[in-house]
C-alpha cells in the first residue's frame, strides 16, 4: 500500500488517531496520538500489511519525548513508514505494541533504558543495556553522568 | 640466559658428560615462565580482533613463547586486557582478574583500556582506564594497537618475568599499584 492509502484507512479505522501526515516520498510519516497508538497498530498490521517492525529510536525533543517506528512489508522496496509518537517529557508513557510485533519486545526496553519512556502493558520493562543499578536514562539531553559509579571515579575531564 | 649458565663437563663417562648445567633457580624459573606466557582468552571489543590477528599465522605470537590462549583464568598468567571496558563490564573483570592464580600479569591494550580513550568526556558508560579496576602491568597506546605493539608489549611483559625472585612471594618492586585518585 501506498503511505497515501495507509494513512486514508488509519483515518477509517481510528478517526482523530491520526494528528498529522507527511507524504514525502522518501520518507513518509504519521503521527500518531498514543491514546490511539495500540489500535492503530493493530490496524497496521493486519490491514495495512505493515507485518515487519524494522526499527523503534527514540528522540529527546525537549517539552517531549519522541518514539519513532519504522514500519516495512516483506517483499516489498518501497520506502518505510515511519510513525511517530509524541509524549510529553514529565508523563512519558506509551502503549506497548511488543504483541503486535516482536521486534519492539527489545527495542522498547531498550528506548526505555536510555531516553526512559515507559511502555505500558510490557511485559518486562527493565534495562537491556546499562547496568541494572543504573540512575537515569542517558540519552536524554538534560542527562549528567555520574561523578562515581561503584566508587569509581568517572568524570576524569 | 647462554651466559648465565655454566657447562662443566665432570668426567668423560657417559652418561653425565656434556649432560650437567648449573644455573640459579630464579634464572631457570623465570626462563621457562617468559617462555610460555598463557594469555586468557578475552576480548571486549575491536582490540580483540588486533589481538586474534596476533595470534594469527601472520604475526604469529607463538614465535615468541607465548600464545596458547587459555579458556579459564585458572590457566592464565596473562589478561590481554583488549578492548572497552564499560562500567556494567567492570565487576567481571576484576572477577576474571582474581581468579588468576599469582604470578599474574595485566596488559591494557588499546586507548580505551588505558585510559578511557574516545570515550572520555561523553562516554557515560566507559570505565575510564582498567587501571582504576587492577593493577596494570604494561600499557599498549594505539586504537588499536597494531600486531607489533602488542607483541612489544609482550616483550615488556617478558623483561618483567624476568626480574622475578622465586623466594619473594611478595614481588616488591615489581606488583604494580593501582590508580587511585
Amino acid at each position: 500500500m501506498t503511505p497515501e492509502k495507509i494513512h486514508d484507512a488509519l483515518n477509517a479505522a481510528h478517526p482523530g488517531a491520526v494528528l498529522a501526515f507527511d507524504p514525502n516520498p522518501k520518507l513518509p510519516s504519521i503521527k500518531v496520538a498514543p491514546s490511539a497508538w495500540k489500535a492503530a497498530a493493530k490496524t497496521l498490521r493486519d490491514a495495512c500489511g505493515l507485518d515487519y517492525l524494522v526499527c523503534l529510536t527514540s528522540v529527546d525533543r525537549g517539552a517531549e519525548l519522541e518514539a519513532i517506528y519504522t514500519l516495512e512489508t516483506m517483499g516489498e522496496t518501497r520506502a518505510p513508514i515511519h510513525v511517530r509518537v509524541l509524549v510529553p517529557r514529565e508523563n512519558p508513557v506509551i502503549p506497548t505494541v511488543e504483541d503486535v510485533w516482536r521486534t519492539a519486545d527489545w527495542h522498547e526496553r531498550e528506548a526505555w533504558d536510555l531516553m526512559g519512556i515507559v511502555f505500558e502493558g510490557h511485559h518486562n520493562l527493565v534495562r537491556i543495556l546499562c547496568a541494572e543499578d543504573w540512575e537515569g536514562h542517558p540519552l536524554r539531553k538534560d542527562y549528567k553522568s555520574p561523578d562515581t559509579y561503584h566508587g569509581i571515579k568517572n568524570n576524569v575531564t | 640466559m647462554a651466559e648465565s649458565i655454566q657447562e662443566i663437563n665432570l668426567n668423560n663417562d657417559s652418561p653425565t658428560r656434556d649432560n650437567i648445567l648449573i644455573t640459579s633457580v630464579d634464572q631457570l624459573v623465570n626462563w621457562t615462565r617468559r617462555s610460555s606466557v598463557w594469555p586468557m582468552t578475552f576480548g571486549l571489543a575491536c582490540c580483540a580482533i588486533e589481538m586474534m590477528a596476533t595470534g594469527a599465522s601472520h604475526y604469529d605470537i607463538d614465535r615468541f613463547g607465548s600464545g596458547p590462549f587459555r579458556a579459564t583464568p585458572r590457566q592464565a598468567d596473562l589478561m590481554i586486557v583488549a578492548g572497552t571496558v564499560s562500567h556494567k563490564m567492570a565487576p567481571r573483570v576484576k572477577r576474571l582478574y582474581d581468579q588468576m592464580p599469582e604470578p599474574k600479569y595485566v596488559m591494557a591494550m588499546g586507548a580505551c583500556t588505558v585510559c578511557g580513550g574516545p570515550y572520555i568526556k561523553h562516554g557515560y558508560h566507559v570505565l575510564k582506564g582498567v587501571d582504576r579496576l587492577i593493577p596494570v602491568d604494561v600499557y599498549v597506546p594505539g586504537c588499536p594497537p597494531r600486531p607489533e605493539a602488542l607483541l612489544e608489549g609482550l616483550f615488556r611483559i617478558q623483561d618483567k618475568m624476568k626480574r622475578e625472585r622465586v623466594l619473594d612471594r611478595e614481588r616488591k618492586g615489581l606488583r604494580p599499584k593501582l590508580l587511585v585518585e
